[in-house]
């Protein structure tokens, strides 16, 4: 399923965060989103998944506008992995992946055997069926949000949403993430997921998106738009890419900045 | 919750057999029989009257008020995502209060004033829903909270100048008397009136069981699953305001109910709201029950409910939060 998202100004009532933004992720196609703080990235996402209304412009699935979309279609369609919050009821790890089929089900219904199932199943995929009967609130950072990755999948999107999924997760939970990330665009899912690791981009996205101050700075490959000059320009410091070596082969790029001199461009 | 319906309809035996009248459980038993059977009995008419008159219903009562009183803190715990919220929260039980209150003021009887104590109940929710609505650019729940809050400091001054006003001789001890809250003098007729109601507003809130659930995430997250929150919030506050008013205008207010039964619930059954409605309900009935049945037979005089539930509910709490490992957060 294709998403285009064309022209879309986005913000809050009174309060213009950005404008004129269009990109497009092709199903089994993962889209990194770069860019500083407050650059307005959470905000797109929230107006790509119609949490927000749009100020102009457009989100369309396959060609057609979403908006008018009912919610249940929506959540049908959209898959939203939000930073993991401690907040809430001490539901158990299955009962939070089962809310991932709320839209799947009538509104007076409770999930069905099928459902649970689905929900089995993504806990399985994520590799955490062994926390299932855990309470969510006592479960580790890292844990909640495999957890929050397994309740989207259980919600069978065709976009996957994620907003900084590997945010104050320690290293080897970042790299699970990514794992994931990785598995599910090749389940056929069209991924955007936004980061400030410009590494991650290098590992797993097949496409970039720069975001700074509510505009696209710049659209492409990882190798096209990650340069020394951009993430100067952006961020203000000094970097450079290297080359090295994966551990299973194969070559990929990291971005080493330079603590010793602030950068003018 | 077999269990703690089990020990329900033991209490029930309890409070029909204990107080001033004692009935014993054999003449008890004797007496259901020959009302089913339609046989007469051989007892005193004596406790024919103190069983189906006096006890009966207040004893009905009190279930199904300690039972409607849970389930409506038992949502709105989960809409507003805090397990320290009760149903007055946004100001039914404040609106209710003034409207009883201005209905004794004005010399009205018994059923106009509890009309109009179920109507300003209502009125005040809306008044909160609306003021919230008007106040869109901040977080839709805090606006309730804040506006619940304005609105119920509102009617408490309401309900201030109404005392002072009020003949102090006739008026404000029966005002006082309201205000502590009460099930005695509880009538079949004002339990038939509450009943519908009651069943209006339970309806529909185990009917979207799941969807509650969902609720208690944060409002984008219940969104992005599927859930249109705010149609939501509408039915689920209409839901428990159209409950609570109707009990609190026949009995008046009795706080801690719903506070504390459905956290204690939550504590036994875990947070699912479709294991943790029904067992609220069973222990706000049951609760509210021991505490009746207890304030009438405890002392020469009646113990009002609404002061007791807190002399009672304070401990058990306390105990519960003690020995419990299922907690909030």
């Amino acid at each position: 399923m294709r998403l285009a998202v064309e022209d879309l100004a986005f913000g809050y009532p009174g309060k213009p965060v950005g404008e004129g933004v269009s990109f497009t992720v092709e199903p089994g196609e993962v889209l990194c989103l770069l860019g500083p703080n407050g650059g307005g990235k959470t905000t797109l996402f929230k107006t790509v998944l119609s949490l927000l209304a749009p100020r102009a412009g457009t989100v369309r699935v396959d060609g057609e506008s979403v908006a008018g979309w009912g919610r249940p279609r929506l959540a049908r369609t959209f898959g939203y992995v939000p930073q993991a919050q401690l907040t809430g009821f001490p539901f158990t790890v299955r009962d939070v992946v089962l809310m991932g089929r709320t839209a799947h089900i009538g509104p007076f219904a409770v999930p069905a055997r099928a459902d649970r199932e689905a929900a089995d199943a993504a806990l399985a995929t994520l590799g955490i069926a062994h926390l299932a009967e855990r309470e969510y609130t006592q479960i580790s950072g890292g844990e909640r949000q495999l957890s929050l990755i397994a309740r989207a999948l259980a919600q069978e999107p065709r976009v996957l949403v994620m907003d900084e999924p590997t945010a104050s997760l320690d290293f080897g939970n970042q790299v699970r993430v990514l794992i994931q990330v990785e598995t599910l665009a090749h389940r056929g899912i069209a991924i955007i997921f936004s980061t400030h690791d410009p590494d991650q981009a290098f590992l797993c996205a097949h496409r970039v998106a720069l975001l700074s101050q509510g505009r696209l700075v710049a659209l492409g490959t990882p190798e096209a738009v990650i340069t020394p000059e951009r993430l100067g320009a952006i961020y203000g410091v000094s970097v450079a890419i290297a080359q090295v070596e994966g551990p299973a082969g194969g070559r990929t790029r990291v971005c080493v900045p330079s603590l010793a001199r602030p950068v003018a461009y | 919750m077999l269990i703690a319906a089990a020990l329900l309809v033991a209490l029930t035996f309890v409070s029909f057999s204990v107080g001033r009248f004692p009935v014993g459980p054999t003449a008890l038993v004797r007496l259901l029989a020959a009302k089913a059977t339609g046989a007469p009995s051989d007892l005193p008419p004596a406790v024919e009257t103190v069983v189906f008159r006096i006890r009966g219903p207040r004893v009905l009562a009190a279930l199904a008020i300690g039972a409607a009183l849970a389930a409506a803190g038992a949502a709105y715990q989960g809409l507003f995502r805090n397990p320290l919220v009760s149903p007055d929260i946004l100001g039914v039980s404040a609106g209710a209060a003034f409207g009883a209150v201005l209905g004794i003021y004005l010399s009205l009887n018994v059923i106009a004033i509890q009309a109009l104590a179920f109507a300003v109940g209502l009125a005040a929710v809306a008044a909160v829903y609306l003021v919230s609505a008007f106040l869109r650019r901040h977080d839709p729940l805090l606006t309730l909270v804040l506006a619940g809050v304005l609105i119920g400091t509102l009617l408490g001054s309401c309900v201030s100048l109404v005392k002072y006003l009020a003949d102090p001789y006739n008026q404000l001890p029966a005002i006082t008397f309201w205000l502590l809250g009460s099930l005695s003098g509880l009538t079949v007729r004002d339990l038939l009136a509450t009943l519908p109601a009651v069943a209006a507003g339970l309806v529909p809130l185990y009917l979207l069981r799941w969807r509650m659930n969902v609720m208690t995430l944060p409002d984008e997250e219940a969104r992005a699953l599927g859930v249109d929150t705010g149609r939501m919030r509408l039915i689920v506050i209409a839901a428990a305001t159209l409950m609570t008013a109707a009990v609190v205008s026949v009995s008046g207010v009795i706080g801690w109910i719903g506070l504390l039964v459905p956290h204690a619930a939550r504590l036994l059954v875990g947070p699912d709201f479709g294991r943790l409605l029904p067992t609220a309900m069973l222990l706000g009935g049951g609760y509210l029950l021991a505490v009746d049945t207890l304030g009438r037979t405890m002392a020469a005089i009646e113990v009002p409910p609404g002061v007791l539930t807190a002399f009672v509910g304070v401990p058990v709490f306390v105990w519960l939060l003690a020995v419990s490992r299922r907690g909030w957060q």
